[in-house]
């Protein structure tokens, strides 16, 4: 994929003076340094962005060509016509469709829960005054510290003890609700929810669960889409907790069924790697659509220094 | 309690009959004490029943002898730990797991540092080069091992392809202990490099200008800068993410699992070249059932998170720290 490339820097002073700030520029974006970068730093990012996209892009050439092709002196750099030949052997292969379904039920409702649970909490934490608030505060946040995936064992112990191994409940009901994002959804509770329509809504006589729903949920909404976004995407391609706990031949997710594709007698690339296309395509598009606010998110999610 | 404003009306309220206060005053005030406890209820059971009973209850499975399947055989003490620490396995798996922490996370860091640096300076087209360099990071860990195994091919392999321009012979990358560390810590630089980045880039924002200003005038390069400046003064975020990625680094699973040709049934490697714990701990508690035995390494691994995430927390506290 062509890198887009930048408009030349505007000509900058030969003459390093303190640089005076121009009007035009919006004063929310702050950088450091007065002059404009030169070529060097476009030329930098440009590189770092081929190298960040090029796995992605042999994915697709490789997907879109027989296995042959791959075998071959000199690699391709292009794709072949093979695209739907390949699209057409991984479902036959493996049972894609199922693993879609169950990825799609899975991610999505952990995305909405997530977002449901996470807002009622950190509406809580936010805008409610109650005795411990913020040492339980604290506690949700270093819970974050805790390493989950060490206690698979029990863990898989006990969603056997439910009979839920194998079962879609299994990945869904541990991952309904996280710490990261009642964080998340108390910081965007601080942020945008006055206290004065809180107050109002009291005084209307709202209880504080319609408050919650009537105020405060459409207040935090586009923080709850990038919370939405975060999480599906983190629930899509989920693998050790999914590997452990589910069937791969009753009930596999995406992620499994490509783990599966890799381990065969012979490796078939171009089996493989049209998987991986066609696992990682939804998440892709999702993020080069609402990437904007992914980004914004998580610049303001990051501690600041 | 909500807070208001003026104070405490004179406490002696025209209450017309103390014993039957209004149903919908008391249920208002029940609403106000309850209702907040109820909305943080969820997180906290889910995190009790699945994130830390598992792991408390993983200590308690440690000192058995216990089966997936037979159950509880016995308590036998310590026992597995003493096995632990004479299983040749383990020890090979703890090595790998550090040697590739090591070659992954002190390259990904510096270059997240570097990344955001350039991300700092005033760009055309923000948004897409910040978007550009996290794309890496929403790509699935399946999918980028599988893209990385063929890459990392033997006799097809793109890198091995390119490295034959400079006359360098094809290097059989997953048979070697180094070659097979170096091609997974390559896959784990190119996912999280951006997303360090972006972090850093966030605390940098709110460095103060005027200390960039002061610097021009007083004609300090722009490296000077950055290593006296910039710096320091993210050095809680830095400190932040050495800690992350120490806690992820040292469970490291499904780069190297899935780099082994022979994917989820494979043991890294054809001698274990690549195996890391939590790998061993997925073939010992999973794969092969032994729910005290896999116990005793997750609660080993626990401790070693925990031993490097306080020596990483004190080192890069003071290397980033001003002078």
């Amino acid at each position: 994929m062509a890198t887009r490339t930048p408009n030349p820097p505007a000509p900058a002073p030969s003459d390093a003076r303190v640089a005076e700030p121009r009007p035009r520029r919006r004063s929310t974006s702050r950088d450091s340094g007065g002059r404009r970068p030169g070529l060097l730093v476009y030329g930098l990012l440009s590189v770092i962005a081929v190298v960040s996209v090029f796995p992605l892009y042999w994915s697709f050439v490789v997907a879109s060509r027989d296995n042959s092709a791959v075998a071959q002196a000199s690699p391709p750099m292009l794709p072949g016509g093979n695209l739907f030949e390949n699209i057409a052997r991984v479902f036959d292969t493996v049972d894609f469709w199922l693993a879609i379904q169950n990825s799609l039920i899975v991610a999505g409702t952990v995305a909405v829960s997530n977002v449901f649970l996470s807002a009622l909490a950190g509406f809580a934490f936010a805008r409610l005054r109650f005795p411990g608030s913020k040492w339980l505060f604290v506690l949700v946040v270093g819970t974050m510290m805790v390493p989950t995936q060490l206690g698979i064992i029990p863990l898989y112990m006990l969603m056997s003890e439910l009979g839920w191994y194998g079962r879609l409940e299994a990945v869904i009901v541990p991952a309904l609700v996280s710490a990261f994002g009642v964080f998340w959804m108390r910081q965007a509770c601080e942020e945008t929810v006055p206290h004065e329509l809180i107050e109002a809504a009291r005084v209307d006589g709202c209880s504080v669960l319609r408050t919650f729903w009537t105020v405060a949920l459409p207040a935090v909404r586009p923080q709850a889409a990038v919370l939405a976004m975060l999480t599906f995407m983190t629930a899509w391609n989920d693998f050790f907790w999914p590997l452990v706990v589910l069937d791969p031949n009753e009930s596999p997710t995406v992620q499994i069924v490509l783990s599966n594709l890799a381990s065969g007698y012979f490796t078939d690339y171009s089996l493989m790697l049209t998987g991986a296309t066609l696992g990682v395509l939804p998440v892709v598009v999702l993020f080069i659509l609402l990437a904007r606010y992914i980004v914004g998110g998580v610049m303001q999610g990051a501690v600041k220094g | 309690m909500v807070a208001s404003t003026t104070p405490p009306e004179t406490p002696q309220r025209p209450t017309p009959s103390r014993q039957r206060e209004p149903w919908r005053e008391r249920l208002a005030r029940w609403d106000l004490r309850g209702t907040p406890y109820l909305l943080i209820l969820p997180f906290f059971l889910v995190f009790m029943a699945f994130g830390l009973f598992p792991l408390l209850y993983t200590g308690w499975v440690s000192l058995h002898d216990w089966h997936v399947v037979l159950g509880d055989q016995g308590f036998v003490g310590l026992a597995n730990f003493a096995t632990l620490m004479s299983d040749p396995n383990f020890w090979n798996a703890l090595f790998n797991t550090l040697s590739i922490f090591l070659l992954s996370t002190i390259p990904q860091l510096l270059a997240a540092l570097g990344l955001a640096a350039l991300l700092d300076r005033r760009l055309r087209g923000r948004t897409f080069w910040r978007a550009g360099v996290l794309l890496p990071n929403v790509v699935s860990v399946v999918a980028v091992a599988l893209v990385f195994a063929q890459l990392f091919g033997r006799d097809y392999g793109v890198i091995n392809h390119v490295l034959g321009w400079f006359g360098v012979d094809p290097v059989n990358w997953r048979s070697g202990t180094w070659t097979s560390h170096f091609a997974i810590s390559v896959m784990v630089v190119w996912r999280w490099t951006g997303y360090n980045a972006l972090i850093y880039l966030a605390a940098m924002q709110s460095v103060p200008r005027e200390l960039y200003e002061q610097a021009e005038i007083d004609g300090a390069s722009r490296w000077r800068t950055f290593w006296s400046i910039t710096v320091p003064s993210i050095r809680p975020t830095i400190v932040f993410t050495v800690l992350v990625s120490t806690i992820y680094g040292l469970q490291l699973f499904a780069e190297p699992q899935l780099f082994d040709p022979k994917g989820t049934a494979g043991v890294g490697g054809n001698s274990r070249e690549f195996q890391t714990v939590t790998m061993y701990l997925y073939e010992e508690g999973v794969r092969l059932g032994d729910a005290g035995y896999g116990s005793t390494i997750a609660w080993a691994l626990f401790l070693i998170v925990l031993v490097f995430a306080l020596i990483n927390f004190r080192l890069s506290r003071r290397i980033a720290s001003k002078d």
